[in-house]
């Protein structure tokens, strides 16, 4: 498989050391490779777009770096070691449908505090500080799952970053928003890139992609179909997938695949 | 139909005036299921959520032997709690057979795998819910038993309370290690089955419609607490 290391792309920190690399990642499952054989490297700091067909194998792919599934072959590195619990406190995920505890706004932020070890006041500190930078202060006390689908998926996002990580997750964070709820997640996002955060967003919007990304990864039947700097990657397509789909074309040639 | 009905007024005269027999009796009766429930749940609650929230070696096992042990015959576990405990069985020293803790073991036994069967199938449901969000927070093992017992405690309070229903229905084993002693150890439904033996069916149909009485506030216990549930939109 061809190997990404990185990005070509003035913009990116060349020479940063990566704080999360895959090689060879491979995963089966009903005797076919959901992924198959997937070389990737994230540069700290920066936001990487996954986008890709429904099927590519985003969201595997996503659990798989994060630790979630065991890939079958391959490795996929945390700063140069194995997945551990250490790796696993330095990273957050939000999923497309967001998981809500049957607890109130706040105690859902505590919780995630509690468990990444923060005590006494200063978790209560660090989740109503969390809560008004996602603008959710109001609803603090309303039993999570009242929530609209808008306000559960800004939560989800505000107790990602509660346990300050590293590294962010995102899959398709924003797929059944409105445009409002949409460009409030946004922020939340551009918020976590400017103080640091390295974030992986898997999306099917385009235009979202362009807004927030600065490194494209496209799926193609669990393989890398093309990868790159964001906005030249967009500009000049190689692969025929990444063609038909920047051009919005329904691309149903399944070639690729194995 | 005037003799049933007869009958029936009596009955209803002696929960009326609040006859001592029959209190002392459903007193009992209270007090030994009430203490078999709790602690069925402090053994069931944390067995059913282990068992329903973790994968490990045996599991198809521990899930099959909960369900058996959910259909035991009350006669048979007063049968063994009776040989554990008679004077020449293992526990015979503490004299506890024909006591009201002796009915209280039986009924634990009884009902800590209804709790824990129960249990596991409502911690595993919601563990496959919360399961990648808490491996993604990295919660560990008791974090995560503690958390979802505390997320389905509205579905835990109707677990309890069919535990409570199944307990204070019971008559077989209450009958075999209590033996129904009056004033020591007769309950509803051991005094039910003795009464009418005995040819005393007011004092029976009486505590009868006391147990009915009690199914039903159960029952609406159970309801309310769903509907409870819901409104806070925690189901």
């Amino acid at each position: 498989m061809r190997d990404f290391p990185a990005f070509d792309d003035p913009g990116s920190v060349q020479g940063a050391a990566p704080i999360l690399c895959a090689s060879g990642v491979r995963f089966h499952a009903g005797g076919s490779a959901l992924i198959d054989g997937i070389d990737l490297t994230l540069a700290p700091g920066r936001i990487t777009v996954v986008m890709g067909a429904n099927g590519a194998g985003k969201s595997l792919l996503l659990r798989l770096l994060h630790g979630l599934i065991l890939p079958d072959s391959g490795s996929v590195l945390w700063r140069g070691r194995p997945l551990d619990r250490a790796a696993r406190a330095a990273q957050a995920m939000v999923f497309q449908r967001p998981v809500m505890l049957r607890r109130s706004v706040l105690a859902n932020l505590r919780f995630a505090l509690a468990v990444q070890g923060v005590r006494g006041a200063e978790r209560t500190r660090r989740a109503v500080q969390a809560l008004s930078r996602a603008n959710l202060a109001d609803l603090a006390h309303r039993p999570a799952r009242v929530l609209s689908g808008g306000e559960q998926q800004r939560l989800a996002l505000a107790r990602a970053m509660a346990g300050a990580p590293e590294l962010l997750f995102l899959d398709e964070p924003t797929a059944s928003l409105d445009p409002a709820s949409t460009q409030a997640i946004e922020t939340q996002i551009r918020d976590a890139r400017a103080s640091g955060v390295t974030v992986v967003l898997v999306t099917h919007d385009l235009g979202q992609a362009r807004r927030l990304g600065d490194d494209l990864v496209f799926l193609h039947a669990g393989r890398v179909a093309e990868a790159g700097p964001l906005h030249a990657t967009l500009a000049r397509p190689h692969s025929a997938a990444l063609r038909a789909w920047v051009e919005g074309r329904l691309f149903l040639d399944t070639s690729c695949a194995t | 139909m005037n003799g049933f009905s007869g009958v029936l007024g009596q009955a209803f005269g002696l929960i009326l005036a609040w006859d001592a027999d029959l209190v002392a009796i459903i007193g009992l009766s209270l007090r030994v299921t009430l203490s078999a429930v709790v602690i069925a749940c402090l053994v069931g609650l944390p067995l059913g959520a282990v068992v329903g929230a973790f994968r490990f070696p045996g599991r198809v096992l521990a899930d099959l032997l909960l369900n058996a042990l959910m259909g035991l015959p009350p006669v048979v576990v007063g049968l063994l709690v009776y040989l554990m405990l008679s004077a020449s069985g293992p526990l015979g020293p503490l004299a506890l057979l024909y006591t009201p803790t002796a009915m209280i073991v039986a009924q634990t036994i009884l009902v800590t795998p209804i709790i824990a069967a129960l249990t596991r199938q409502a911690i595993r449901d919601l563990d496959r819910e919360y399961d990648e969000q808490f491996q993604s927070l990295g919660v560990g093992p008791v974090a995560r038993v503690a958390a979802l017992l505390w997320d389905a405690r509205f579905s835990l309070l109707t677990v309890a309370l069919a535990g409570f229903g199944r307990a204070v229905a019971e008559v077989g084993a209450v009958l075999i290690v209590g033996g129904n002693i009056n004033h020591v150890t007769r309950m509803m439904t051991t005094a039910i089955a003795l009464e009418t033996s005995k040819g005393n069916l007011q004092l029976a149909l009486a505590l009868g419609v006391v147990l009915l009485a009690l199914a039903l506030v159960v029952n609406a216990a159970v309801m309310a607490v769903r509907g409870l549930a819901v409104r806070a939109a925690h189901a």
